[in-house]
């Protein structure tokens, strides 16, 4: 378990690090590395040169507005954790986060490592998918903006170009009273989801359910927005028959495969069951 | 390439490889055998160091990371002179067996208990999850760390410190 051989920059601006990145074939931004060194531990990935993030540390900034929640890519799970005004500003990424990884890891680990890691089971991923979030980075030929749906593109690949580094996640303005709910089930508790569901919805005339945003991790190659459980969900009462319903549909909408952690019948069956959970947590 | 840091309140220097763990750092060129390395590639805690107060491992950490930080390993949180209470309170609930994991299990401790003196059973629990125990003794180690935490609501922590 040593890790193979590759060099080592540690550039203190965002535009020396897309050089750099951009100066070598098989160059890799490193921020926590709490993905990362498993990879290279392992001899997954062998990368000829690092490029350490930690000094960006204008990555590191959580901005809250009227425009929703801006995380920038350096911005560590503890980070989230001790920031209270996420209580508020985004209580389901606050809920969610809650569930990554553990203790120490929560104290190095990062949203950009994470969204640049996708992993289809990673909690981040998800509520990006989930939230129709904005994943903003900048590469040699300037700055682009990704749609979270279209930035995951399989397990551990993304829409990410080799010389381009992940600056920021913007995730759109959280209102007042929206229902949301979010579920997981680990064998372990800090250990990767078997799966995960993210909900929201906002309350219409009778208080009825609107805009549903029902997302799923850890059951197909990348985090997946359930269309099907959605309209089951829009414009009906969040009772226990929707709830049911939303449920069947759940399991039907996703297309797991068997591995060494469950088999496809398992997982499809435990989506049904974590959006009725994230549901009745969010109508309570 | 060179990289400076704190180890255990002493600045130190030392050549490294940039693949170097900070782990391997500690252990083959400090000779501070007491961080254990369990898995090597994040999972165990056994590995478990302080860095600028967190606790982190020091398998998912490069040594050239540390350039500039204070670290604090399983080294530093004893003194020749006497127990500190976190070490007492293992010995006196029984806490480790072949104590492979413990050098993690303290530092962990040690970190969390610097932060959040008055945390529930539930935070220890929830914490540990991070740390193997192959021995299984959780229900000791978590009671070890509960008994300690009197220690750290002292205004005076100094007694924690070696």
């Amino acid at each position: 378990m040593k890790l193979p051989a590759f060099d080592y920059a540690c550039p203190t601006t965002l535009p020396e690090a897309v050089q750099l990145l951009a100066s070598r074939d098989d160059a890799k931004p490193l921020a926590g590395g709490q993905s990362l060194m498993p990879m290279l531990a392992f001899r997954l990935a062998q990368p000829a040169l690092l490029v350490d993030l930690r000094k960006l540390s204008e990555l590191r900034a959580i901005r809250i507005s009227d425009k929703g929640v801006a995380l920038g890519a350096m911005v560590r799970w503890r980070d989230i954790e001790d920031d209270e005004r996420l209580a508020t500003a985004h209580p389901l990424l606050k809920a969610a986060v809650a569930h990554v990884a553990h203790y120490q890891i929560r104290n190095r680990g990062t949203v950009g490592g994470s969204i640049a890691h996708a992993d289809p089971a990673a909690e981040m991923p998800g509520i990006a998918v989930t939230c129709d979030a904005e994943i903003a980075v900048v590469g040699k030929s300037g700055a682009q903006v990704f749609a979270a749906a279209d930035f995951f593109q399989g397990a551990l690949t993304t829409a990410l170009a080799p010389d381009q580094i992940i600056v920021e996640v913007r995730l759109p303005p959280w209102p007042k009273n929206r229902r949301w709910g979010f579920q997981e089930f680990a064998r372990r508790r800090g250990d990767f989801a078997l799966a995960g569901a993210a909900v929201f919805y906002d309350e219409g005339a009778g208080g009825k359910a609107i805009n549903a945003h029902v997302g799923v991790i850890g059951v197909g190659d990348r985090p997946l927005r359930l269309d099907a459980v959605e309209a089951v969900v829009n414009g009906q009462a969040i009772d226990e028959a929707t709830i049911a319903r939303a449920e069947a549909a759940a399991a039907a909408a996703v297309d797991p495969q068997d591995d060494i952690h469950a088999s496809a019948a398992y997982r499809r069956a435990l989506a049904g069951t974590m959006v009725e959970r994230a549901l009745k947590q969010a109508a309570a | 390439m060179p990289v400076r840091f704190e180890v255990n309140g002493k600045t130190v220097e030392v050549e490294v490889e940039p693949r170097t763990t900070l782990a391997d750092c500690l252990r083959h060129q400090l000779r501070l055998t007491g961080t254990h390395l369990g898995c090597e590639h994040g999972v165990c805690g056994a590995c478990t160091v302080i860095v600028d107060g967190a606790a982190v491992r020091s398998c998912l950490m490069l040594a050239v990371q540390a350039e500039g930080a204070e670290v604090v390993t399983v080294e530093g949180l004893s003194n020749d002179d006497d127990l500190t209470p976190l070490q007492k309170s293992f010995r006196k609930h029984h806490a480790l067996q072949c104590g492979f994991c413990t050098p993690g299990m303290i530092t962990t401790a040690h970190a969390l208990l610097s932060e959040e003196p008055d945390c529930d059973a539930a935070r220890v629990r929830e914490v540990l999850s991070g740390n193997l125990c192959r021995c299984t003794g959780y229900i000791s180690i978590v009671e070890a760390v509960l008994d300690a935490r009197a220690a750290y609501r002292r205004d005076d922590r100094t007694q924690n410190k070696p």
